[in-house]
């Protein structure tokens, strides 16, 4: 008896250091491998720590069908310097703490000089630190969140860029729209609770809408992944507002407008870029998206060149599939990246990349000519558009 | 006596397991990439022996302990990052406010059996990510921002103390009164055991150890947000103990270390990480259903060899 | 007049509900598991009405025909490969697999289309009924109806027909029934195929009904349907689609409250108010009728 006991707890404790280090050992020998096949310095190895699968898996894909897609034009046009982009790619699984395990593997065993991640604002701020600590650059590229570049003691994280706007702009736009050329005094909003992103906006539209003189007669919010908004839309209906704010994605918003639509709810509604998606019209119908606005990066509409390419050379990969906010901004993040790399002449230090990505002026993106500002956020005009019979059509252009 | 010599054993194995680790650590021959995983492994080690104690030992069917990894994680979030107060603490308040909330889940819903409890406990779990949710205090959706304050020497230490509470618990009178309500309620009520005492009790230390795994979870990870708290983050906690077997402390851990391993293996791997990971799960609960180790220890194999070995020798 | 809107609200969300919850009562209440695949089978449904409808042309009722085929082998091949191994496992053995299971149902889904969202096609014509300033839209009176006419039937298929009495035998003992002679393998394999059709059924329904599908839409309507299998009691055919309603039309109340992000915790508030003071559920009496 006496004998069992003792034996359990000795070989507990050897089975730790036995498992520990069995762990280490086998880990080692994997990124050394790794570390061989892609050491040559004929490559530029960029991290992908992206939400590829977990409650947020469509975000996270649709940046890496953007990233693809520019690495791909990239490298067929003889790479950066002469050398090629590789992409490593690593599932978080929408999860914070794994996001920080990625962004320590990419840093520390993979080596690479940038990491483009992740999509939601908390995953990337999980990465932050690790980013500044292993000389990374971190480049986020819907992360909107004011937290994900500037850390809690409120100082500049040096490392980490993002590519989107920031929430307050698009929320002051809206507002400003709403109270000049809708001429609304009335507005309700029914805001995404589950994302800090839809959070800021709702915030940053009240303060200028009622600032403007405009009031909130409503806000309501519902949980990214709901399906029935009928409820909560009634409330809303019976507040009478003669504007609905719905800062969100496009997979709730679709079902929210046609819902509302059904209710015989007809003021117009607005959103900011994470409306963008082919998929909008046809969740919501073309007819009740009509009277509904959007602010956005860019309009697939527009004649610039840029943004043309980008149309026509995502939908001949993805066969037929127009591109969404999240394919725009991965595809742009890495320009974003590789531009601040020829500038800086250096395709592996990350210290003169990173003064390279803080000096950006007018680099012309998908989403907008992007100028970086001291707090590591690009400043990029935001674009009104309205929705017609399905078809997003130009506004209204406002630069910050 | 020889019950004490093997407690020294481990202890000794133990400090050589820290010191050696932690020395690597100092000579830059482990990476942060090894320290994070080491730290990460702890963490889990911790989770899933918390939980065998009330699956395994207590045979309480829960499938919500990533609510009290919440509680633990938000509590010793609050403390550091609001009221500044030094981690140690931050972990201990953070493991005791945990093992409340197991009391406050306990005491109703183990009057429950089986699936019924399962799918109980389920639902406390998700109220509780959803209470956090809803409280601006802690950040909402958006999550609350935490330092960076573990490391291997907090983890090791709670890793040590875990296993050897739940070790001793195991094994003195209130543990073989758990394995007897595991075995037989209404057996164990029969021979004058409090049932639902032992129940709760179990559950109580179980939710603060994952209360204590969660301190050290939050300020590991820079960001704590209700979204990691989710009910698959509990079937993970799960999966590691009925991997392990049901019922064996070495099986739960071996499993936890295996499964962190082949997971962080897998994120090279990302578009088949999932399928991978479901389909190892599922062969091996068809093929053995009672877990790689069953409810053995690993010490028992070589337990039989000893004993063999010392009666012949005459003890 | 808004409470009696949002009455109906909460209805046309308790009938889809208690279209999931229907088929889940069955297969719990046959072989006692958490059957965490439930979920993936409806998805599957939407997926295979879909590309019915989509890809190939066919009609709204064709294609539900269809989705339910599909979903009926698909259930009693899950049960064949996956559940009927660990019959005599223990419950937790069998839960992970249900979990893992779903997982990989899930992911498989995922490569082979990704995981965004897919818009279902109008293939129901839709109107809005306007009744004393009350809107009332036809899907959702026939959501209702379709749910009330499958409870009729599945009463009647257990109640009446002989598989029926083999389901309610081998529900309440299996070994005893393999004694009175119940194939106990065929009884329940076709226990999988109705339920499994069934959240077949139900996943095209939500689909025209709500629009937007994906590979993890399966796992909250899941949970909420084993919610209201409960809730009425497991096994009882009228307790899943009471269970659906009653749970729908709290959500509903909740949210109209102006609380609509606490509406997931209250439904699990409720089942666990159910579990502690009435764990036999709304309609489960004393005499153990299950099927």
């Amino acid at each position: 008896m006496f004998f069992r006991k003792k034996i359990t707890s000795v070989l507990m404790a050897s089975a730790l250091v036995a498992g520990v280090l069995a762990g280490c050992g086998g880990e080692k020998a994997g990124t050394e491998g790794s570390k061989d096949s892609g050491g040559g310095g004929d490559t530029i190895k960029i991290g992908a720590n992206l939400e590829l699968s977990g409650a947020v898996a469509s975000y996270g894909q649709g940046i890496a069908e953007g990233i693809d897609l520019a690495v791909e034009e990239i490298n067929n046009s003889g790479g950066v310097d002469g050398k090629k982009i590789e992409i490593i790619k690593v599932d978080n699984k929408s999860d914070a703490a794994e996001a920080t395990n990625a962004a320590i593997k990419l840093t520390n065993q993979d080596k690479v000089t940038a990491i483009i991640g992740a999509a939601t604002s908390g995953n990337s701020v999980a990465q932050a630190q690790i980013a500044n600590d292993n000389k990374t650059i971190l480049l986020s590229p819907s992360g909107t969140s004011p937290n994900v570049t500037v850390g809690t003691n409120g100082k500049v994280n040096e490392f980490v860029f993002r590519t989107s706007f920031i929430d307050p702009f698009q929320g002051t736009v809206a507002a400003n729209f709403a109270a000049g050329d809708l001429n609304i005094k009335n507005a309700a909003i029914y805001a995404d609770n589950a994302s800090d992103y839809a959070k800021g906006l709702a915030a940053s539209f009240k303060e200028t809408f009622e600032a403007a003189g405009g009031k909130v007669v409503s806000e309501e919010s519902y949980v990214a992944k709901d399906t029935d908004f009928r409820s909560t839309l009634t409330r809303i209906k019976s507040a009478n507002p003669e504007f609905i704010f719905i800062p969100g994605y496009y997979e709730e918003v679709g079902l929210i407008i046609k819902q509302a639509r059904e209710m015989g709810i007809t003021v117009p509604f607005m959103g900011a870029d994470g409306w963008d998606s082919p998929i909008l019209v046809d969740l919501a119908g073309a007819e009740a998206l009509n009277n509904t606005f959007l602010t956005n990066h860019y309009s697939a509409q527009d004649p610039d060149e840029t943004i043309q390419k980008f149309v026509t050379s995502f939908s001949k990969k993805y066969s037929g599939k127009s591109p969404d906010a999240f394919n725009a901004l991965g595809y742009d993040s890495v320009y974003f990246l590789v531009d601040a790399m020829k500038r800086a002449g250096d395709t592996s230090d990350a210290t003169k990349i990173k003064d390279a990505l803080a000096e950006t002026k007018d680099l012309s993106l998908v989403t907008g000519v992007v100028t970086v500002d001291e707090f590591h956020n690009p400043i990029k005009s935001a674009t009104v558009l309205e929705h017609k019979d399905g078809k997003q059509v130009f506004k209204s252009k406002v630069n910050p | 006596m020889k019950k004490v010599k093997g407690f020294w054993l481990f202890l000794i194995l133990s400090i050589v397991l820290y010191v050696t680790v932690q020395l690597l650590i100092n000579a830059g021959i482990l990476n942060q990439f090894y320290s994070n995983t080491l730290i990460f492994i702890g963490i889990n080690i911790i989770l899933a022996v918390s939980l065998h104690l009330v699956i395994g030992i207590t045979g309480q069917f829960s499938i919500g302990h990533a609510g009290f990894l919440a509680v633990g994680a938000y509590i010793s979030a609050i403390f550091t990052m609001k009221l500044q107060l030094p981690f140690p603490i931050a972990i201990l308040v953070g493991g005791i406010i945990a093992a409340l909330a197991g009391l406050i889940v306990g005491i109703p819903s183990l009057r429950l059996k089986g699936d019924y409890l399962a799918i109980a406990t389920l639902g406390f779990a998700e109220i509780i990510r959803i209470v956090f949710l809803n409280i601006d205090y802690v950040g909402g959706a958006a999550g609350m921002q935490v330092s960076h304050l573990t490391n291997w020497t907090y983890t090791f230490i709670c890793l040590f103390i875990t296993i050897v509470v739940i070790m001793n618990f195991t094994n003195s009178r209130h543990g073989r009164a758990c394995i007897s309500v595991r075995e037989n309620e209404i057996a164990a009520d029969a021979m004058g055991i409090n049932t639902v005492y032992y129940k709760v009790i179990a559950f109580a230390l179980g939710s603060f150890f994952a209360g204590i795994a969660g301190g050290l979870y939050a300020h590991n990870f820079y960001i704590i947000q209700p979204t990691n708290f989710g009910f698959l983050k509990s079937f993970d906690i799960l999966i590691y103990v009925v991997l392990g077997g049901l019922g064996s402390l070495s099986g739960a851990v071996i499993s936890a270390i295996l499964l962190t391993l082949v997971s962080t293996f897998l994120q090279d791997y990302p578009e088949t990480r999932m399928i991978i990971y479901s389909l190892v799960l599922v062969i091996v609960m068809l093929y053995r259903p009672q877990g790689l180790m069953g409810t053995r220890e690993i010490t028992d194999i070589f337990g039989k060899w000893k004993s063999v070995k010392s009666v012949k020798g005459g003890s | 007049m808004e409470w009696i809107q949002q009455l109906i609200n909460g209805i046309s969300l308790g009938s889809i509900y208690a279209l999931i919850a229907l088929g889940y009562t069955m297969v719990y209440g046959i072989i006692k598991l958490i059957n965490f695949a439930h979920g993936e089978v409806f998805m599957i449904g939407a997926f295979v009405g879909f590309y019915a409808i989509a890809g190939w042309g066919l009609g709204f009722f064709p294609a539900l025909l269809l989705a339910m085929a599909v979903c009926a082998i698909f259930g009693v091949l899950i049960e064949r490969i996956a559940y009927r191994r660990l019959r005599n496992a223990t419950r937790i053995a069998a839960l992970i697999t249900a979990i893992g299971l779903s997982l990989l149902i899930q992911y498989v889904v995922i490569y082979f289309r990704g995981a965004q969202p897919e818009a279902y096609p109008d293939a129901l014509s839709n109107k809005t009924f306007d009744l004393f300033g009350v809107q009332i839209s036809s899907q959702s009176i026939l959501i209702l109806s379709v749910s009330i006419v499958l409870m009729i039937l599945l009463q009647f298929i257990v109640h009446r027909t002989k598989i029926g009495k083999a389901m309610r035998a081998v529900s309440h003992d299996m070994d005893a029934a393999r004694l009175m002679g119940i194939n106990v393998n065929t009884t329940i394999s076709a226990t999988f195929a109705i339920g499994s059709a069934l959240a077949g059924a139900a996943g095209v329904f939500f689909g025209v009904y709500y629009t937007k599908i994906e590979p993890l839409m399966g796992i909250i309507p899941g949970l909420k349907a084993f919610v209201a299998a409960v809730l009425g009691g497991i096994g009882i055919i009228p307790g899943a689609m009471v269970g659906g309603l009653v749970l729908g039309v709290v959500e509903t109340i909740v949210s109209a409250l102006g609380y609509s992000l606490w509406r997931d915790a209250a439904a699990f508030i409720i089942l666990i108010l159910i579990l502690l003071f009435r764990p036999s559920g709304i309609f489960g009496k004393n005499a153990r009728e299950k099927v």
